[in-house]
């Protein structure tokens, strides 16, 4: 090695610009939206990039939830995992369970010195995304929850006030009553039946869907839905059914065509369907918050949140982590959370951009746009923070499995609710199990 | 075939419209939905008969259409890495089954049927299955994000060197032994008689694997870091909105037919090499 | 099979047969063996914790009721797709062979859909049977008053995926048939035309002997696919409903490994699949190989 004036200048060189403010530090971002959402999550990655030069979110598609989560477990364990990761709502025991490749969002906040106040977050969104020691441990971002819809055309045709939605379950028994009078080969239908008549229903009358508050105390909890009133409501819809009342349409988001092609007159889903809706709708529409029962204490008090949050993997460097702090603190500011609120349908997630969204009249031109929030922003109880339970995807297979077996006439609504109780609490033991081994590791 | 017998022919021609009409209905209504906007989709019932949008569709699934769905990697790269992943592994599993299947049938050796089943087994796994151990290799090797990673695993099964054991038995006896008599070594015989006689086998299975690598999906999408290397079917995955967002159907089947092209060239490219039999050697 | 003329030599297999096998260990066995590892454990889904569960796993599955039911109905869907997969697809390949004209566009028609990417193919099949705007279901209705339901009909649902998943492998079969009904030498079958025979007779007593090899091939693929490669299309129609009359094993294994992360018991289920389709295989083999001409 020669030692000669040229070669430490060159090395100071290299130095020099091998120091902090080099290249961009890239932030890897897996998430699970397609068609027009995947347009929203690169421009909201294109736009946060153009804002500064330091950190570069670079967004990749890597399927649905499932494959997504999927791609991440396999990347973890290979030591190549994104930074961030979407992860759908099922999926959050699962995570908060994995302290090993998660680290918490307010962990990470904080590392990086960016400012955070987790107040400012609506509450019902947050606290489902919070630890029970009350560190957020995710990222809220695209979440929805379940409302009612109903095809007001339909409604005038049938004799009724096509601006006044049936609010309670006996109004929705009568409205489709007189719909079918009038020829309607299918008044009510549902899409996610366990979400919405099972765990959004249970909070939304403050009734608990599971031990331990639903399974924010801990891993011990076991469902509780063979309740009276969730016997009640399943009764009701098993008659709904055999009058033809109530048409089971698939699981999942499958039903949704039926609604918006005008087959089905009222149908109860995610806030979320509102923009498959506005656009293939022939006929005038109107949005209203979920139906329940006016003889229960304490309800409507709040609805179930879907949808999806952002979780930070372990294994990054700092530079990293504080790209993905800088890109949440732009996440969350007003103005990009009301268009985001205004292009999806998604609830803003923040009490201020729900305001600003208010302010520019938003909801005025668009009736019916602010159901799903007002149904959020109301203070949460021990029993209706959410539901976090294990094994959830498995739990809620088994749900639809037993539960289309009421409408299938196989099974009357007592003993399907009980096989469900049954099987799921099998795959909650399993995930008590699993987490007990894991947290003694 | 020899004779020309009225009924037989009518008979024929009528099974395979009616065959034909079947198997293609759902293609066919794959390109009507192409040619349609997407809210005459999904009113009841679907039309069965093309729309006036079809240079609408087909130009917006082209340049991603502006306002619409995931144009980040555009449709013709993905074509590009679905055409080089599919080649990749058509030729590649060809030829090592080739090797393989002609070890297996023409020679003596120690361990042969252990072999045999050993390839044979890869059947019985699916990738799906052994994904997440699979990635765990690949990624260790260094070949995520590249050709390399994309097809070498997927050449890893023995549907080809079961095809061309089968076809290889059937090769009478007669060949082998004038090769033999004739001086010729194992690759002689393996290159001037072996491979004419395959070329309708080869032509099916390269169709086959073609298509196998046209259309993959899961590996891809885990195998790969960067959506500059996406297939093409992972694209069209990309625009079919699950949950909670709209669909552009019109649009979805729009790509999915222009995505079903290449391989229909093949398929009918390869159709002359269906249609010339063994040559006539029992003379 | 055992009298055969070979080649001798000592080292030229081991060299030929050294690029597949290379691949398959460490691509196949490899990962292979770590799956069947994971089977005896119970991992959380991102491996950070692993206890050593022997058979337990075995153990829970053997004990569940709804796992045992998948036996049953793995066992009829496999058995009529591949019954009606390979018989459909000989027929329409005979025919192809007796048609001049227009055989190009016969045979591309019947062979494309083969390229349909199964998550477009998926949705087609809704498109066509979906109770609420299905094409099919809308004309069976109309012009059959046939209720078309699926979603809540098992009978329905049951011949919904078995007609998806034979749709798929007739362009398959049919390739394969057709190619091997080409190599059959034309000379033959134009002697026993001219002693007489009739095609019914020429196809039993030519055709289909020397399709024997082809047909054993497409046999075990078929079953192998109907065991393996159809959770895509169940999962795209039917998600196993309703209730679980439409979950075969290999859906389980998917539903329980890809959607539950559940490593460990979807691990265990492909080892008890791996095991059954090797019985069956080796059985196929045994006796029906037997039957093969070569």
């Amino acid at each position: 090695m020669k030692f000669n004036s040229f070669a430490l200048a060159a090395g100071a060189l290299a130095l020099g610009l091998s120091g902090p403010a080099q290249a961009q530090v890239e932030v890897q971002w897996w998430h699970s939206m397609t068609g027009g959402l995947n347009e929203w999550v690169n421009d909201l990655a294109k736009d946060f990039n153009a804002s500064q030069k330091d950190y570069k979110v670079v967004p990749t598609f890597k399927g649905n939830y499932d494959e997504s989560m999927v791609a991440a477990m396999a990347a973890f364990r290979a030591g190549n995992a994104p930074a961030i990761l979407q992860v759908f709502e099922v999926g959050t025991a699962t995570m908060m369970a994995a302290k090993g490749a998660v680290k918490p969002v307010g962990e990470v906040m904080k590392q990086s010195g960016v400012a955070f106040d987790p107040k400012a977050y609506v509450p019902a969104v947050s606290a489902y995304y919070t630890a029970p020691s009350g560190e957020m441990m995710s990222f809220p971002f695209n979440s929805s929850t379940t409302i009612f819809y109903y095809n007001k055309d339909a409604f005038k045709a049938a004799g009724l006030d096509p601006n006044k939605a049936p609010t309670t379950w006996p109004e929705v028994v009568a409205a489709a009553a007189k719909l079918k009078a009038n020829g309607s080969k299918c008044p009510y239908t549902t899409s996610w039946m366990s979400w919405v008549h099972l765990e959004s229903f249970s909070l939304w009358h403050n009734t608990l869907f599971a031990t331990q508050n639903n399974g924010f105390g801990g891993p011990g909890a076991r469902l509780a839905f063979n309740s009276p009133l969730h016997l009640r409501h399943f009764e009701n819809l098993a008659n709904m059914s055999k009058q033809g009342l109530f048409v089971y349409k698939g699981r999942a988001s499958v039903a949704v065509p039926s609604f918006v092609s005008g087959e089905c007159a009222m149908f109860t889903g995610s806030s979320g369907s509102y923009a498959d809706v506005a656009k293939g709708a022939k006929f005038t529409y109107g949005l209203s918050a979920l139906p329940y029962y006016p003889d229960v204490a304490g309800a409507p008090q709040n609805t179930a949140i879907g949808g999806a949050s952002l979780w930070v993997m372990q294994g990054k460097k700092p530079a990293e982590y504080k790209g993905v702090a800088e890109f949440f603190k732009y996440l969350s500011n007003p103005e990009v959370q009301s268009a985001s609120h205004k292009r999806t349908g998604y609830l803003p997630i923040t009490m201020a951009a729900y305001q600003l969204t208010e302010k520019s009249g938003f909801y005025k031109d668009k009736p019916g746009t602010d159901v799903a929030v007002t149904q959020m922003i109301r203070k949460t109880t021990d029993k209706s923070r959410g539901i976090r339970l294990g094994n959830f995807v498995q739990i809620r297979t088994i749900l639809d499995e037993e539960t289309e077996q009421i409408w299938a006439g196989k099974k009357e609504p007592k003993e399907a609710l009980e096989a469900a109780m049954k099987r799921g609490n099998e795959q909650l033991e399993r995930f008590e199990k699993a987490s007990k081994a894991a947290a003694a590791q | 075939m020899v004779e020309r017998r009225a009924t037989m022919g009518l008979l024929a021609h009528a099974v395979m419209i009616l065959g034909m009409l079947i198997v293609a209905f759902p293609l066919y209504l794959a390109f009507v939905a192409s040619t349609h906007t997407s809210q005459e989709i999904v009113q009841l019932p679907m039309p069965l008969l093309p729309g006036s949008h079809f240079w609408d569709n087909y130009s917006a699934a082209l340049t991603g259409h502006g306002g619409g769905a995931g144009s980040n990697a555009p449709v013709g790269r993905m074509m590009w890495v679905s055409l080089v992943t599919a080649l990749v592994i058509a030729f590649g599993k060809i030829a090592v089954s080739l090797l393989s299947a002609f070890a297996l049938v023409y020679f003596r050796f120690p361990l042969r049927s252990f072999f045999f089943w050993a390839i044979f087994v890869t059947l019985m796994l699916p990738v799906e299955v052994r994904i997440l151990p699979t990635y765990k290799v690949v990624s260790d090797l260094g070949l995520l994000n590249s050709y390399a990673g994309l097809t070498i695993p997927l050449i890893a099964s023995a549907t080809a060197t079961f095809l061309f054991r089968q076809f290889f038995l059937t090769v009478p006896e007669e060949l082998v032994e004038a090769a033999r008599i004739d001086g010729a070594g194992p690759m002689r015989f393996f290159w001037d008689i072996l491979l004419p006689l395959s070329k309708t086998s080869i032509a099916a299975l390269f169709v086959i694997q073609f298509i196998y690598g046209w259309n993959q999906y899961l590996w891809p999408l885990l195998a790969t870091t960067s959506e500059d290397m996406y297939p093409v079917v992972v694209g069209i995955k990309r625009m079919i909105a699950g949950g909670d967002s709209g669909n552009e159907w019109n649009i979805v089947m729009a790509t999915a037919i222009m995505a079903m092209i290449p391989p229909a060239i093949v398929v009918i490219f390869m159709q002359r090499w269906f249609v010339k039999g063994l040559v006539d050697t029992e003379k | 099979m055992e009298k055969r003329v070979r080649f001798n030599s000592a080292w030229l297999p081991w060299v030929l047969l050294a690029p597949q096998v290379l691949i398959i260990a460490v691509f196949f066995f490899w990962p292979a063996a770590q799956a069947v590892l994971q089977s005896m454990q119970v991992q959380d889904s991102f491996g950070l914790s692993t206890e050593w569960a022997g058979l337990e796993n075995f153990k829970t599955l053997f004990g569940d009721s709804a796992y045992l039911e998948s036996f049953k109905t793995t066992a009829i869907f496999s058995i009529l797709v591949a019954v009606l997969g390979i018989a459909l697809s000989l027929m329409l390949a005979v025919f192809a062979d007796r048609v001049i004209k227009g055989a190009l566009v016969y045979r591309t028609m019947l062979i494309v859909p083969y390229a349909v990417a199964p998550a477009v193919a998926g949705v087609l099949w809704v498109f066509m049977f979906s109770p609420s705007i299905g094409v099919v279901a809308y004309g069976l209705a109309k012009f059959f008053g046939f209720e078309w339901n699926h979603l809540l009909n098992s009978t329905h649902a049951m011949s919904l995926i078995v007609a998806a998943a034979v749709w798929k492998q007739i362009s398959y079969n049919f390739l394969f048939f057709v190619a091997g009904l080409q190599s059959i030498p034309k000379s033959l079958i134009e002697a026993a035309a001219i002693d007489g025979a009739r095609p019914w007779r020429r196809f039993w007593s030519i055709q289909f002997p020397l399709l024997t090899p082809t047909t054993f091939f497409l046999l075990v693929i078929n079953m192998v696919y109907a065991f393996f490669d159809t959770f895509a299309i169940i999962d795209a129609t039917t998600s196993g409903g309703p209730g679980r009359d439409t979950v075969i094993m290999v859906y389980k294994v998917y539903q329980d490994g890809v959607k539950g992360g559940d490593i460990g018991s979807s691990a265990a289920q492909s080892v008890v699949l791996m095991l059954i389709v090797v019985a069956l295989t080796v059985l196929q083999f045994r006796y029906v190989e037997k039957k093969v001409n070569y």
